[in-house]
């Protein structure tokens, strides 16, 4: 009797190759799929299922299904595939410094100066406090929300 | 980011002026501001030098070996006292506008009111 292709073990496969892609290319846009990967980690965890199945049938049935050689590598494979993403999600992206000496509430906000998009000194201080541009607001002084990101290269 | 734009009229109509920082130059950050369809202000520290000050330079953390900044926001009063600050502890975890516009509404910068 000819042997089945275990098509389970290249889904699982490919399975796990979407549930790592689609975080940096899709699910880390949103918040709510950013902060904690949950729609990762179940892609991963139904991968992985997948796979063992594919495992079982290759190997407890042996004569119905390939995979005895196919199947290790694509699991192994795999399994990297989860570390990989595991070490960049729960460790790596928290390797950043403390910032123990970031100005605190309450303290006078360090001033500065620096180029805008155009090119155009702008003095970090002359924003606070000035008239509010639109009145209607009903505020009549400016605040400041400075957001330091990491850059676009 | 995206979501601070999506979110930009609602500090605008309390009184806040949203400022993004980064190592970027000028030309870089316009053209991204140009794709992405980003209208407040950027500026560009590629000098770390208010990186520096903020104490949020992250040495090395750049993809080839550079000094960039780390997640940080700041929020100034009109008298340029911090009323509010957060450090993430996790680069994929930042401040979410929805959650900055509530913290204005308890500190009294409500939309359209106040002082």
């Amino acid at each position: 009797m000819k042997r089945r292709w275990n098509i389970l073990l290249y889904a699982g496969f490919v399975l796990t190759l979407l549930a790592g892609f689609s975080y940096p290319l899709f699910f880390i846009r949103f918040p709510v799929t950013r902060d904690i990967p949950w729609v990762n980690w179940l892609l991963f965890g139904v991968a992985l299922a997948v796979l063992s199945v594919g495992l079982w049938r290759a190997y407890r049935k042996p004569d119905l299904y390939r995979g005895k050689i196919s199947g290790p590598i694509l699991a192994t494979l795999s399994v990297g595939i989860v570390a990989f993403f595991a070490y960049g999600v729960i460790w790596h992206s928290k390797e950043i410094p403390a910032a123990k000496a970031a100005p605190q509430v309450g303290q006078k906000a360090p001033d500065f100066t620096l180029p805008d998009t155009q090119g155009r000194a702008v003095t970090l201080s002359s924003l606070w406090g000035t008239s509010v541009a639109a009145p209607a607001t009903g505020h009549a002084n400016q605040w400041v929300l400075l957001i330091f990101y990491r850059a676009y290269w | 980011m995206r979501g601070f734009e999506q979110q930009l009229e609602q500090f605008k109509s309390r009184g806040v002026q949203v400022v993004a920082i980064s190592v970027d130059p000028p030309d870089v950050t316009r053209e991204h501001c140009r794709k992405q369809g980003y209208t407040y202000t950027f500026l560009s520290d590629e000098k770390l030098d208010a990186i520096r000050r903020y104490d949020l330079l992250h040495h090395d953390g750049g993809p080839d070996g550079s000094d960039i900044a780390r997640p940080g926001e700041f929020l100034i009063d009109s008298a340029g006292t911090i009323r509010w600050v957060n450090l993430t502890e996790d680069i994929r975890v930042r401040a979410r506008p929805e959650k900055v516009v509530k913290l204005l509404d308890k500190l009294g910068r409500t939309a359209g009111g106040g002082a």
